[in-house]
């Protein structure tokens, strides 16, 4: 991954001090900035940008949390300070277009910034690699190296059910030469990872199993080896269940954004 | 007019009066939630009610479930039109008061009625069966015990009693020159002397119309009100993404003054007006939520769909999204009978805990998985905002989250400074 320092990944500041204008501002969220392995999926979408030649840019510094963890815990005024704040930056920029690395910050911007004032066109990031793919800015070269591995995905319950997102990340990895395969409860009737609503964020209640345990239980069932997900906390939630079932050697969590990029050969 | 003409008027009066008196309760109940606006696009209401609670199109889901409903719901209500005849009969003394203005037409409604009797009266069984010896796993959570367990028994009992004195009135009925698909198939069964027949035939008519009369006062104090309740239910339902959860206005009217340059911070607080309503955040009582929370209570069937796919639900944890429905109900019921008066309780704390509250992931597969798109999750949130905003409950990790995104704008203790490193480090 050391190639990412030939990509340079501009912020809004420079962008507006050069006088330009990007197409898009890529939203990279906390998880995404800040937690090592969300990192490379970061990254991964950065060289996806940065192949089809999107002209993107980032908030760096000046990007802060959505607030959707503190909205799903139930502490409203956290929320709105950090939307307000938000969205004098995003207005300040003249935002009109957002790609997120995460479906929590998609969900938030997308679906709850609009009532206090912040509108803009809001995409998911495997939903712009869908788009990528169809408009042929972005080739893969052959399958991706995939061939003979199964692939399933793990709907995000922010991106699936809350916003009814199913067939982009889908779409998206049909051209992988893998074969993708579905979960017993999968799209609508997905399962929870267990981090949504600020769970991540605190010691699960009390109970008689984890349930990314549980979940990662109906990923294994499939035989995959690869579980593609949409979203960074579900990628710690079902690596850690990986984990428990001692299954690291056999089976990956890996992002759509990942596999894409690795297929495309970046 | 007989003697059991004038029995049978005071009866019907009665039970249609009774009934509606307690349908008035329920909605100055229901009418004790806060507003909520649901007037807009009347188009897609109508919609989504016609598709989801008379066409029942989320109950297939479960496929067994959902047709065996479906015969059932399907042929219960088209029965029903026999009702008409029955009433007009009791009312007038006449008897089968159609047979003669419908001629031939008439014995193809009463087979059509017998055949779906039957059909009811079969899925029925089934669903007896199925609750009561395989017993489905749903069917016998924590909060199932007692009343909801045999309100659930006590319907499906009355259907097949109904359903069974309906058939046999038909059987039994020698008047009538109509020999009816289902219940020729009796006549082996009963006497043959016409004094007896008389006497089974009156006696089904009667049991037939008085469990009517009782079933629909039976609705209003059982699940089963969910045949009524689930059109408005569906047609106010939520049309907006799931995901998309509502921003308290109180709210952003503070933060908006923090934000706005023009504020001068130092000026005393506006005098409160002494008529305001006192804003509470989030939800302690029934009458912090919504109207259209209130009557998801009274909507709800208590099948459990929700429960069965809550992930807190199916690892162990006490949240049980079917019990916060009926939590919220018992005590809409409760709070309503008060009348103002304060009894010391409330639906939080009272009804639901907090470890309950603490447990949900906001993952909406509860509200996908109702079959008339009931939303357990907004109440939920709602005590959630109640929790932290007014009593400041929160798990320590919470309360570290928040303190970190308000200082760092991140949930954990990172600086924001940094936020921009990982496209620089190797
Ligand atoms: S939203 Fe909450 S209550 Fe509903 S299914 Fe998910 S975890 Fe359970
Ligand atoms: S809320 Fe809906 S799914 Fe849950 S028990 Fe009630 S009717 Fe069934």
């Amino acid at each position: 991954m050391s190639d990412i320092e030939r990509i340079k990944v501009p912020t809004m500041a420079e962008m507006m001090a050069a006088g330009e204008i990007p197409e898009i501002l890529f939203w990279v969220g906390c998880a995404g900035s800040f937690d090592d392995r969300a990192k490379k999926i970061t990254k991964a979408i950065v060289k996806i940008l940065h192949n089809a030649g999107v002209k993107f840019a980032v908030l760096g510094a000046e990007e802060s949390c959505t607030g959707d963890p503190a909205k799903r815990a139930g502490n409203e005024f956290n929320f709105q300070m950090q939307a307000m704040m938000n969205i004098q930056v995003l207005d300040g920029y003249e935002i009109k277009k957002i790609v997120t690395g995460c479906p929590h910050c998609f969900n938030t911007l997308k679906n709850e910034y609009p009532e206090l004032g912040g509108n803009y066109e809001v995409i998911h990031h495997t939903q712009l690699i869908q788009d990528l793919i169809k408009s042929e800015k972005l080739t893969l070269k052959g399958g991706g190296g995939f061939k003979g591995k199964k692939i399933t995905f793990h709907d995000p319950c922010y991106l699936g059910r809350a916003n009814d997102v199913y067939e982009a990340p889908r779409s998206a990895m049909e051209k992988l030469d893998a074969e993708l395969v579905e979960m017993k409860r999968c799209k609508q009737n997905g399962l929870c990872c267990g981090a949504g609503g600020a769970q991540m964020f605190k010691e699960a209640e009390k109970g008689d199993k984890e349930i990314n345990v549980e979940r990662t239980g109906d990923a294994i069932d499939t035989q995959a080896n690869i579980i593609a997900t949409g979203c960074p906390f579900c990628n710690t939630m079902m690596t850690d269940g990986v984990k428990h079932f001692e299954k690291e050697a056999e089976v990956k969590v890996m992002d759509v954004a990942e596999l894409i990029a690795s297929a495309a050969d970046l | 007019m007989g003697i059991s003409n004038i029995i049978f008027i005071i009866l019907f009066i009665g039970a249609v009066v009774w009934f509606a008196f307690n349908v008035k309760k329920i909605i100055s109940n229901i009418q004790l939630g806060r507003k909520v606006d649901r007037s807009d696009n009347t188009g897609l209401r109508w919609k989504t009610m016609i598709k989801v609670a008379l066409g029942q199109s989320k109950m297939t889901a479960r496929p067994v479930a959902g047709l065996l409903h479906i015969v059932v719901y399907a042929g219960f209500v088209i029965i029903n039109l026999e009702m008409l005849e029955i009433v007009i009969d009791g009312i007038s003394g006449s008897h089968r008061v159609f047979e003669p203005l419908l001629g031939g037409l008439y014995s193809a409604f009463i087979n059509v009625f017998e055949l779906l009797a039957l059909g009811v009266l079969i899925g029925c069984v089934i669903f007896f069966i199925r609750r009561n010896i395989l017993r489905i796993p749903r069917f016998h959570k924590a909060e199932m015990k007692t009343w909801p367990k045999s309100d659930a028994n006590i319907i499906l009992v009355i259907e097949i009693l109904l359903m069974t004195a309906f058939l046999t009135m038909n059987a039994a009925d020698t008047n009538t020159s109509g020999n009816f698909l289902v219940s020729s198939g009796l006549k082996g069964f009963l006497p043959i002397d016409e004094n007896s027949l008389y006497l089974i035939e009156r006696s089904c008519w009667w049991f037939h119309i008085l469990g009517v009369l009782g079933f629909l006062n039976y609705l209003p104090y059982s699940k089963h009100f969910h045949i009524l309740l689930a059109f408005p239910a569906t047609y106010y339902s939520n049309l907006l993404p799931k995901g998309q959860f509502t921003n308290m206005h109180a709210v952003t009217n503070e933060v908006k003054l923090m934000f706005d340059p023009n504020a001068d911070p130092y000026a005393a607080a506006p005098e409160p007006d002494p008529n305001a309503e006192v804003v509470r955040f989030g939800a302690k009582e029934v009458n912090d939520l919504t109207w259209k929370n209130l009557m998801d209570s009274y909507s709800c069937t208590e099948c459990g769909r929700c429960s069965s796919e809550c992930p807190a639900n199916q690892t162990g944890k006490l949240l049980s999204p079917r019990k916060i429905m009926m939590d919220t109900r018992d005590r809409l019921e409760e709070f309503g009978a008060n009348k103002g008066v304060d009894d010391g309780k409330s639906l939080l704390h009272d009804y639901i805990t907090t470890e309950e509250l603490r447990a949900c992931t906001t993952c909406n597969a509860c509200t996908q998985a109702c079959p008339i798109n009931l939303d357990p999750l907004s109440i939920i949130m709602e005590m959630r905002r109640y929790l932290i905003m007014e009593e400041s409950n929160a798990p320590q990790e919470w309360n570290g989250m928040a303190t970190n995104i308000e200082n760092n704008g991140a949930p954990w203790q990172f600086a924001q400074a940094d936020r921009l490193n990982w496209a620089t480090e190797e």
